[in-house]
C-alpha cells in the first residue's frame, strides 16, 4: 500500500477550493463586509461562494486519474463526472438562493452549503467504508442545518428537525450495516471487500448487513417506503437548501450507492432480470424501486402544495434511479450518471422558478402559480422546460434519461423477469406523472391570474441562472452524447 | 427531394418567431404562420411531383450518427405514403392557419403550438429510425393539450387532459414495444430495418406481445374502438383548427404508426391479431356512426364520424392486401381533407356566429338563407364525407372495401353498411342544421357577420383538394402503390383470407 500524499493532496484540490471558499466567505463576511449593507453583504457572499464552486470545478477537471492514496479515492470517469456535476448542481442552487428572497445570515449558510457540496464531491470518489461514511456524514450534517436555516418560519425548523431525526436513523442504519460488513471480511476497502465475499458463502449476517446498508440508502435517496421526510423537507426548507437536497445531494448520492454497491457488494449482487430470483442486494432494490415509483405517482396526483409535489416526483425518480443502479453492472454508468444530472438541472431549475415567485408573494399551493404566463413569460417558459423534462418529453433531456436507463434494464433479461416488468411500470407510470406536471403547467399556462397579481420582475442573477439550466436540459436532451462519450 | 427535412425545421421556426412576433403584432403572427406552412406545403408538394421512388424503400433524405452510444441515428427517409401524409399535413396545416385567422388571445402562443405540432407530425411521417420517430411523436402530444386547453371551448380542461393521456398512454405501450424489441433481439440501433431484421428472430409468443403492444399504442391515437372515447370530446372542446388537425393529422399518425411500424415488425403477431383487428374496425365504423346519428352536438356528430372514418383506415390495414392498403392511405389522405373541412365549417363558419352548436338550436335558424356559403362547403364536404363518386371519399372507401372484399368479405359487407349508415347521419345533420326553417310569425333573424377571405380561401383549398383527387386518384394512388411494393412491407402484405 503506497501511500502517496502528493496525489492526495491533488486528488482532493476541489475539496480544498470548496472549503478555502467556504472559511473565505465566513472570513469576508466577519471583517471586510461587516460594515456594508446587508444586501451587498449578501451579494458579496454568495459571489465569493459562487467563485469558489467554479475554482472546484476547474480543478476537478485537471486531477490525477485512478485509484488514489492506497485506494482509499478513487479518481475515475464517474467520480470526475460526478464531482462536476455536483459542482454544477451547486452553481444552480446558489442562483436558486440569490434568486430567491434574502436569507439572514447569508455568509454562513453559503458557508454551508459549500462545505456540503465538498462532502457531496468527496462521496463520489470514496471507496473505502470509513472515508464513505464520513463523506456521507459532511454532507449530511450541512444538509440538515440547511434544511432549519430560515429561523423565521416554523415550517423550515420542522424541516430541519425531520431531516434530522430521519438521516441520523439512516446514519446509524448504514454504520451498523458497515460494522457488520466489516466484521465479516475484516476489510473497508471495497475492493478488498469484493474479493473475500466472492471467497466465502453468504450468509444469514451478511444480508441483516446489507438491508441496514439498504434501508440507509433508501433514506437518504427518499426511497419508498423511507421517504417520508421528503415532502416535509421540500416543503419547508428555503427553496435554496430544497433545491440543493434535490439535486446535488441526489446526484452525489446515486454515485456512492453506485460504487458500494457495484464494487463492493458485487459478488452478492443476485439476480432480479429472470425468475426464479437470485438473493442478493439487487432484488431488494428492485422492490424499492418498483415501490418508490408507486408511491412517488400516486402520491404526487393528491398534493395541492407545489413544493410536496416536487417530493414525490423526486420519491418516482429515486425509483427510477435506483431501477437504473441494476443495470450498471452489465452497462456502465452513462445513462444513469446522465438521468441523474439532467434530473438534478430539472428539479434545481423548477426551485428557482418557485424561488423567484417568491419574491412577489408566496408560492406553495400549484395555485399560486395561477397566470404565470401573465406575470414572467420568461419564468413560464423555463418552468415548462424544467416541468416537461421532470415528465419526460422529448426533445427534452429528462426523456433520453429515462428512455437509455430503463433500454439498459431490458436489456438485462428482456420482459421475462421482475426488472423487466418494472420498466414497463415506469412506462406505464409515466402517464399517470404527465397528469401531475400538466396541473402545474395549466396553472402557469393556462389559468388567467388572479386579480390584483403584480408582474414579476426577474433579476439578472435569477434570469442567467434559469437560461443556463434550460440551455442545458434542451442541450443535453438534444445532444445526449455529450455526456454518453464522457463513460 | 432533399429540401423535405426543412418541412420539419420551418415549421418549428415558424414557432419560434410566432411566439417572438406574437406579443407585439397578433397580425406579424399570424402572416409568420402562415408563410411557414405555405412554405413547407410548398416543400412537400414540389417534392412529391418531383418525386422517383425507389424499389428498395423509402428513400434517405438525411442519415447521421446522433446518439453513437445507443446506434441512434438522425435518419429521415420518405416514401410514396409518407409523401402522401406529408402533403396532407401541409394542406391541413395551411388551411387550419386560415382558419384560425380570427384567433386575437395570445396569437403568438397559439400559432406558436400550432406549428411546434405541426413540426413534430412532419418529423413522424419522415422518421426512418424508431427511435426518432417516437421523439417526434411525443413532442406532437403536448402542444396538443395547451392548444385545447387554451383555445378551447365546451369542457376543454377535461377534454384536453384526456386527449393528452390517452395519446401518452398510448405512446408508452409503443414505447415498451419497442424497448423490448431492441432489448430482446439485442440490436444494435433503433432503425425501422435493424429492429425488422431482429425481430425475424422472435418467437411467435414475443411477437404477439409486441406486436399487441406497439399496434395498441399507435391505435389508441388512430381512435380504434374502444379505445376512441378520447377523440370525440377531444375534438368538440379543440379551437377550430386544432379540431381540423386532430381529425385530420394526428389521428393518422396513429394509423401511419401502425401501418409503418408495428405491422412490417412484426408480422407473426400482425397475422395472429389480424381477425381482432378487422372486427374492432367494423364495429368501430358501425358504432360510432350509429351514434353520431343520434347525436345533439354538431360538432359531436363530426368527431364521431371521423371515428367511424378512420374505422376504414384500419380495416384497410387489418385486409393487408396492396389494394386495401393503399385504399387505407388514401383514405387517410381524404379523411383528412374532409374531415378539416367539416371541422372548419361547425367551429369557425357556424358556430362562431351563431354561438351554438346544438342542433335545435339551429334548426330554428334557416342557416342556408345566412350563411349561403358556409351550406354549399358544408353539402359538399358532406356528399365528400357520405363517399360519393367526385370526391376524394369514394375511390378511398372503394378500394378499401374491394381490397377487403378479396380477404374478408363479410368485413367488406358490414363495412359497407357503415357507409350507409354514415349517408344517414351525414343527410341527417346536413338537413337539421343548414335547411330548417325559422317558426312561423317570428321575428325576421338579424343577418350574420359575412364568412371572411380567408376562411373562402381555406375552403377552397381543402374542397379543391378532395374534388381533384376524388377525379383523380392515380395522382396519389401513383405514389402510393409503389411504396407498398417495398421489400421492407411484402412480409405483411401477403393478401390471402384473414
Amino acid at each position: 500500500m503506497s501511500l502517496d500524499y502528493r496525489t492526495l493532496f491533488e486528488a482532493l484540490r476541489p475539496e480544498g477550493a470548496l472549503i478555502i471558499g467556504a472559511l473565505a466567505v465566513l472570513g469576508f463576511d466577519l471583517s471586510i463586509l461587516r460594515r456594508l449593507s446587508e444586501s451587498l453583504r449578501y451579494r458579496a457572499s454568495l459571489a465569493v461562494g459562487a467563485a469558489a464552486v467554479v475554482v472546484a470545478g476547474c480543478l476537478a477537471c485537471c486531477g490525477p486519474y485512478g485509484p488514489v492514496f492506497g485506494g482509499v479515492l478513487i479518481l475515475d470517469r464517474l467520480a470526475v463526472a460526478t464531482r462536476i456535476g455536483v459542482l454544477s448542481l451547486t452553481l444552480i442552487a446558489l442562483g436558486t438562493v440569490a434568486s430567491g428572497q434574502k436569507l439572514r445570515h447569508s455568509a454562513e449558510y453559503v458557508a454551508i452549503m459549500l462545505f456540503a457540496a465538498s462532502g457531496l464531491t468527496l462521496m463520489a470518489a470514496t471507496q473505502q467504508l470509513l472515508v464513505a461514511f464520513l463523506a456521507l456524514e459532511l454532507a449530511s450534517l450541512s444538509l440538515y442545518i440547511l434544511a432549519g436555516f430560515d429561523k423565521a418560519r416554523p415550517e423550515a425548523a420542522e424541516a430541519g428537525l425531520k431531516y434530522f431525526l430521519f438521516g441520523g436513523m439512516a446514519a446509524a442504519f448504514l454504520l451498523f450495516g458497515f460494522s457488520l460488513i466489516y466484521g465479516l471480511t475484516g476489510s473497508v476497502d471495497l475492493p478488498e471487500i469484493a474479493a473475500r465475499l466472492a471467497a466465502h458463502a453468504p450468509g444469514p449476517l451478511l444480508m441483516v448487513a446489507l438491508i441496514m446498508v439498504l434501508v440507509a440508502f433508501g433514506f437518504k435517496a427518499a426511497a419508498a417506503p423511507f421517504h417520508l421526510w421528503a415532502p416535509d423537507v421540500y416543503e419547508g426548507a428555503a427553496t435554496g437548501s430544497a433545491s440543493f437536497i434535490a439535486s446535488a445531494s441526489k446526484l452525489a448520492g446515486i454515485t456512492f450507492f453506485t460504487r458500494i454497491l457495484w464494487t463492493g457488494f458485487y459478488p452478492v449482487s443476485g439476480d432480479a432480470s429472470s425468475l426464479p430470483l437470485a438473493p442478493g442486494w439487487v432484488p431488494a432494490l428492485a422492490a424499492v424501486a418498483g415501490f418508490s415509483m408507486l408511491v412517488g405517482n400516486f402520491g404526487a396526483l393528491a398534493q395541492t402544495n407545489i413544493r410536496r409535489l416536487l417530493a414525490y416526483s423526486a420519491i418516482s425518480h429515486s425509483g427510477a434511479l435506483l431501477l437504473g443502479v441494476i443495470a450498471v453492472g452489465d452497462f456502465g454508468v452513462g445513462p444513469l450518471f446522465y438521468y441523474a444530472f439532467t434530473y438534478g438541472i430539472a428539479v434545481a431549475g423548477a426551485f428557482t422558478v418557485i424561488s423567484v415567485v417568491e419574491k412577489s408573494g408566496p408560492c406553495q399551493k400549484i395555485t399560486d402559480l395561477g397566470g404565470l404566463f401573465q406575470r414572467a413569460p420568461f419564468l413560464t417558459g423555463c418552468l415548462a422546460i424544467f416541468t416537461l423534462s421532470l415528465a419526460g418529453i422529448p426533445p427534452l433531456a429528462g426523456f433520453f434519461g429515462k428512455f437509455s436507463v430503463f433500454a439498459s434494464v431490458l436489456r438485462l433479461g428482456g420482459l421475462g423477469g421482475p426488472v423487466g416488468w418494472l420498466v414497463v411500470l415506469a412506462i406505464a407510470l409515466s402517464a399517470v406523472a404527465l397528469y401531475y406536471y400538466l396541473i402545474v403547467l395549466k396553472q402557469a399556462l393556462v389559468t388567467p391570474a388572479a386579480q390584483g397579481a403584480t408582474r414579476i420582475v426577474v433579476a439578472p442573477v435569477a434570469a442567467t441562472t434559469l437560461a443556463l439550466a434550460a440551455v442545458l436540459i434542451v442541450l443535453l436532451g438534444l445532444r445526449p452524447s455529450l455526456i454518453l462519450s464522457l463513460f | 427531394m432533399n429540401a423535405l427535412p426543412c418541412t420539419i425545421y420551418v415549421s418549428f421556426t415558424g414557432a419560434l418567431l410566432a411566439l417572438a412576433v406574437g406579443g407585439r403584432s397578433p397580425t406579424l403572427a399570424r402572416i409568420v404562420a402562415l408563410a411557414s406552412a405555405l412554405t413547407a406545403w410548398g416543400i412537400a408538394l414540389f417534392s412529391a411531383i418531383h418525386f422517383v421512388p425507389d424499389a428498395a424503400g423509402p428513400v434517405t433524405l438525411v442519415d447521421a450518427p446522433w446518439i453513437p452510444q445507443m446506434g441512434i441515428r438522425y435518419h429521415l427517409a420518405a416514401d410514396g405514403i409518407s409523401l402522401t401524409l406529408v402533403v396532407l399535413t401541409g394542406l391541413a396545416a395551411t388551411a387550419g392557419i386560415l382558419f384560425s385567422w380570427n384567433i386575437t388571445e395570445r396569437t403568438g402562443e397559439f400559432f406558436a403550438f400550432f406549428l411546434a405540432l405541426i413540426g413534430g407530425v412532419y418529423g413522424v411521417f419522415l422518421s426512418a429510425d424508431a427511435f426518432l420517430f417516437f421523439v417526434f411523436y411525443e413532442i406532437a402530444i403536448v402542444p396538443k393539450y395547451f392548444l385545447i386547453a387554451i383555445w378551447g371551448s365546451t369542457n376543454r380542461e377535461y377534454g384536453a387532459m384526456k386527449l393528452v393521456l390517452y395519446s401518452f398512454a398510448g405512446s408508452a405501450l409503443v414505447l415498451a414495444g419497442l424497448l423490448w424489441a431492441y432489448a430482446a433481439g439485442g440490436a444494435h440501433s433503433f432503425g425501422v430495418a435493424e429492429l425488422a431484421r431482429v425481430a425475424v428472430g422472435f418467437s411467435h409468443g414475443q411477437q404477439v406481445g409486441m406486436f399487441a403492444l406497439v399496434f395498441l399504442g399507435f391505435a389508441v391515437l388512430a381512435g380504434m374502438f374502444p379505445f376512441h372515447t378520447w377523440a370525440p370530446t377531444g375534438h368538440v372542446a379543440a379551437p377550430t383548427a386544432a379540431s381540423m388537425l386532430l381529425a385530420g393529422v394526428v389521428m393518422k399518425l396513429g394509423a401511419y404508426g401502425c401501418l409503418r411500424v408495428a405491422m412490417p415488425l412484426f408480422p407473426l403477431g400482425f397475422v395472429f391479431w389480424q381477425p381482432m383487428i378487422a372486427w374492432l374496425a367494423v364495429i368501430g365504423i358501425i358504432y360510432a356512426g350509429l351514434v353520431a346519428l343520434v347525436q345533439e352536438d354538431f360538432k359531436f356528430v363530426i368527431g364521431y364520424s371521423s371515428v367511424s372514418h378512420m374505422g376504414f383506415v384500419l380495416l384497410g390495414l387489418a385486409a393487408a392486401n396492396a389494394r386495401a392498403v393503399s385504399g387505407a392511405v388514401l383514405q387517410m389522405f381524404s379523411h383528412g381533407v374532409i374531415a378539416g373541412l367539416l371541422f372548419a365549417v361547425v367551429g369557425r363558419m357556424v358556430y362562431e356566429r351563431t354561438h351554438t352548436r346544438k342542433l335545435a338550436e339551429l334548426r330554428g335558424m334557416a342557416l342556408y338563407q345566412r350563411l349561403p356559403f358556409a351550406a354549399t362547403v358544408f353539402v359538399l364536404a358532406g356528399l365528400a364525407s357520405m363517399g360519393m363518386p367526385g370526391f376524394s371519399g369514394f375511390p378511398a372507401e372503394l378500394t378499401i372495401l374491394i381490397g377487403t372484399w378479396q380477404a374478408a368479405p363479410w368485413a367488406a359487407a358490414l363495412a359497407a353498411v357503415g357507409v350507409l349508415i354514415a349517408a344517414a347521419f351525414t343527410l341527417r345533420v346536413i338537413q337539421v342544421s343548414f335547411f330548417g326553417q325559422a317558426a312561423a310569425g317570428s321575428a325576421p333573424l338579424p343577418p350574420l357577420p359575412p364568412i371572411t377571405l380567408p376562411e373562402k380561401c381555406g375552403a377552397a383549398l381543402l374542397l379543391g383538394a378532395t374534388i381533384l383527387v376524388g377525379l383523380k386518384p392515380d395522382l396519389l394512388l401513383e405514389l402510393i402503390r409503389p411504396a407498398l411494393q417495398a421489400p421492407f412491407f411484402q412480409a405483411v402484405l401477403k393478401g390471402g383470407a384473414l
